[in-house]
């Protein structure tokens, strides 16, 4: 049923799928024994507040280095040349708007959702509803995106071309993911993450160092390496522009994208929600102080990485491979270690993905069962301690089964719009949310309502009428054009209206509720009486 | 007792125990220290994002300009955004840990035997 024909030449199938299984094992040994711990809803959601900083710090970096930016933004290196560093960049700077004005005030707030902190001092039920709507939107594309990219990394890595074969893979992924979020719950989940942070930023700095060696160590030598490979015009893979320079609305697209990254990390649910695993703020900010510095160096690894495979392999075979970009550090790690280290980074994309995926599972899930069915639903009188746990176990199967047939489905999309999308939405329908939550005594719960719902429309209204959707060759459906919004990325519109509308909403209604206010400040700010971990 | 599930008006606390530390002189300079860094940072270092995304997005060739072998200034201005995310961190993790951490403990431990 499974046509092994070689994907990328020289790959190993076997060899790839064997690497995998071992991870896979490893993994399945860990969240068994982190099972045992898990019992109430604070060690299923927030695994008992117990990881120290530097564990949180990688496992967050472990959830935010998806595929999409390991694969996709050293491929966009390679091709593109400097503009695909710039996406790093947007990725890398965000988490100071996590660090400085939202990690540990979310967790002194809160107990397991964004949610959480929007209820504190609004009406309950409207605003978690609404928390909760967009919490599931942001998740459901990001999860989109990971499993199409599961789908191009399956007929790379196993050349598995047949669609078929790729049902059958993606399927077998999420089947793993699901029983990760059910039997390990967030403290198995953040061990899934630690291990694959771990693998993926030593194998990053093993073939980082290699090209290095190569070239002298010498960056600018490497950078002369790519510019000889690429011929004639070779030059521009240094300077900006060979992607959005083409002209005015290319440019100002990617002012939009910029916009978009650097304001959407912060306001990301599954990032969000990893700061409850936590005993305190000041260890919430040493997770973004270990996220921060991991992230970082993995991005400077990725702009070797990029360089090294336009100098080593080439643009042309790299496009010319199947999965086009996204095969070009893996085609690089064949380049300098054949087929094992090949197979070793295969595993570590696809661990990356299963990482990823349970991340969103579990945070959707932990919004679902929290904010909908405990506090909209039973209206926060949930007589079984169990019942919520029970709930929540209950949407992370419908979450992984909506997953499985979205990445089936969506195998053929483009994954980085679908990236970009979730990123948007958390920028604009989230992120001022949060911000005024916190930052605006004023603020309350019609401003709230206008900004998440406001934000989430707006994005998905201009990004259905933009050109990413319809009326070019690379949109997303194909011989149509009902296009009338000039910008494939929403963000530059989108954000600022949602600001807007937060402010909008909030002065023409006159609830303030300023006991409330006052109480959340002074817990917010020192953390008096904040969720403490549970001890075992 | 639960943070956000509370009820306002039942057997908590007075209300007044939070607006008593929320008007408290500490309080105050810890909100005033935590604003004073937090804002102009954020806005310092979102303009310095901004310049290099407008600097990379619409000077290309200024960009491009080399200065030492293969290495332009739109590289070296891309690994300053590095650098400067880097420093910031410290920086704001030196202040967080002398300015603003002393006082927290301290509220916190006068409230803590208040308040839930």
């Amino acid at each position: 049923m499974i046509n092994l024909a070689a994907g990328v030449e020289g790959s190993n199938p076997v060899l790839n799928i064997s690497i995998f299984g071992v991870f896979v094992a490893i993994t399945l040994v860990i969240v068994f024994r982190a099972s045992r711990n898990t019992k109430t809803a604070s060690d299923y959601y927030a695994a008992g507040r117990a990881f120290t900083g530097p564990q949180n710090g990688i496992a967050i970096a472990g959830d935010y280095l998806s595929a999409a930016s390991f694969l996709g933004i050293a491929g966009a290196i390679a091709v593109y040349g400097y503009d695909g560093f710039l996406y790093s960049i947007g990725f890398l700077v965000a988490w100071l708007v996590a660090l400085l004005l939202v990690a540990e005030l979310l967790r002194n707030t809160g107990k397991f959702t964004m949610g959480d902190v929007l209820a504190f001092r609004m009406r309950q039920r409207p605003v978690r509803a609404a928390a909760a709507t967009s919490t599931l939107a942001v998740s459901f594309f990001y999860l989109l995106a990971q499993m199409a990219g599961a789908g191009i990394l399956v007929s790379l890595l196993l050349g598995i071309s047949s669609s078929v074969g790729q049902a059958v893979v993606i399927s077998v992924v999420g089947v793993v993911m699901i029983f990760y979020v059910l039997v390990g719950g967030m403290k198995g989940t953040t061990w899934v993450q630690i291990i694959k942070a771990a693998l993926l930023i030593a194998g990053a700095f093993v073939m980082t160092v290699w090209v290095l060696g190569k070239y002298g160590f010498n960056l600018s030598s490497l950078f002369g390496g790519a510019v000889d490979r690429a011929g004639s015009g070779g030059d521009k893979l240094l300077n900006p522009g060979a992607r959005y320079g083409l002209n005015g609305t290319s440019k100002i697209d990617f002012l939009s994208l910029g916009i978009a990254l650097v304001l959407g990390t912060a306001g990301l649910p599954h990032v969000l929600m990893r700061f409850y695993t936590v005993p305190t703020a000041k260890d919430a900010r040493k997770s973004v102080v270990w996220a921060i510095a991991l992230i970082g160096i993995f991005y400077l690894f990725t702009l070797v990485l990029g360089y090294g495979a336009a100098a080593l392999v080439g643009k042309d075979k790299i496009l010319k491979a199947p999965g086009g970009e996204n095969s070009a550090a893996p085609l690089l790690a064949q380049e300098l270690g054949g087929p094992v280290l090949l197979g070793f980074i295969a595993a570590v994309a696809f661990a990356t993905i299963l990482a990823v995926v349970a991340g969103l599972t579990i945070t959707a899930s932990a919004s679902f069962a929290h904010d909908v069915y405990a506090n909209v639903i039973k209206k926060g009188k949930v007589d079984d301690p169990d019942a919520e746990v029970k709930v929540a176990r209950i949407t992370a199967l419908v979450i992984g089964a909506v997953a499985i047939a979205g990445g089936i489905l969506a195998k053929d999309q483009n994954v980085a719009f679908l990236v970009a999308l979730a990123f948007a939405v958390a920028a604009s329908a989230n992120l001022p949310t949060i911000l005024y939550s916190l930052f605006w005594k004023r603020f309350n719960t019609q401003g709230a309502l206008w900004s998440i719902y406001g934000g989430l429309g707006i994005t998905i209204v201009l990004i259905i009428f933009s050109p990413a959707v319809s009326g070019t060759t690379k949109s997303m459906i194909k011989g149509v054009d009902f296009h009338w919004f000039p910008l494939q990325n929403p963000g530059l519109v989108s954000i600022p209206l949602s600001f807007f509308l937060g402010w909008l909403g909030t002065v023409l209604s006159k609830e303030h509720n300023q006991d409330k206010y006052a109480e959340m400040e002074v817990r917010s700010l020192t953390g008096v009486g904040a969720e403490k971990a549970t001890p075992h | 007792m639960s943070l956000t599930e509370q009820d306002t008006t039942g057997d908590g606390p007075p209300v007044d125990v939070w607006e008593e530390a929320h008007n408290s002189a500490e309080f105050q300079q810890l909100r005033t220290r935590l604003r004073r860094f937090v804002f102009p940072m954020t806005a310092l270092f979102l303009l310095w994002y901004l310049l290099y995304v407008l600097l990379a997005d619409y000077a290309h060739g200024f960009m491009s300009t080399k200065v030492v072998g293969n290495i332009n200034i739109g590289l070296i201005f891309g690994l300053l955004q590095f650098v400067s995310t880097f420093v910031i961190t410290g920086l704001y993790v030196r202040y967080a840990n002398r300015q603003l951490d002393p006082i927290a403990e301290k509220i916190r431990e006068d409230l803590d035997g208040v308040v839930k």
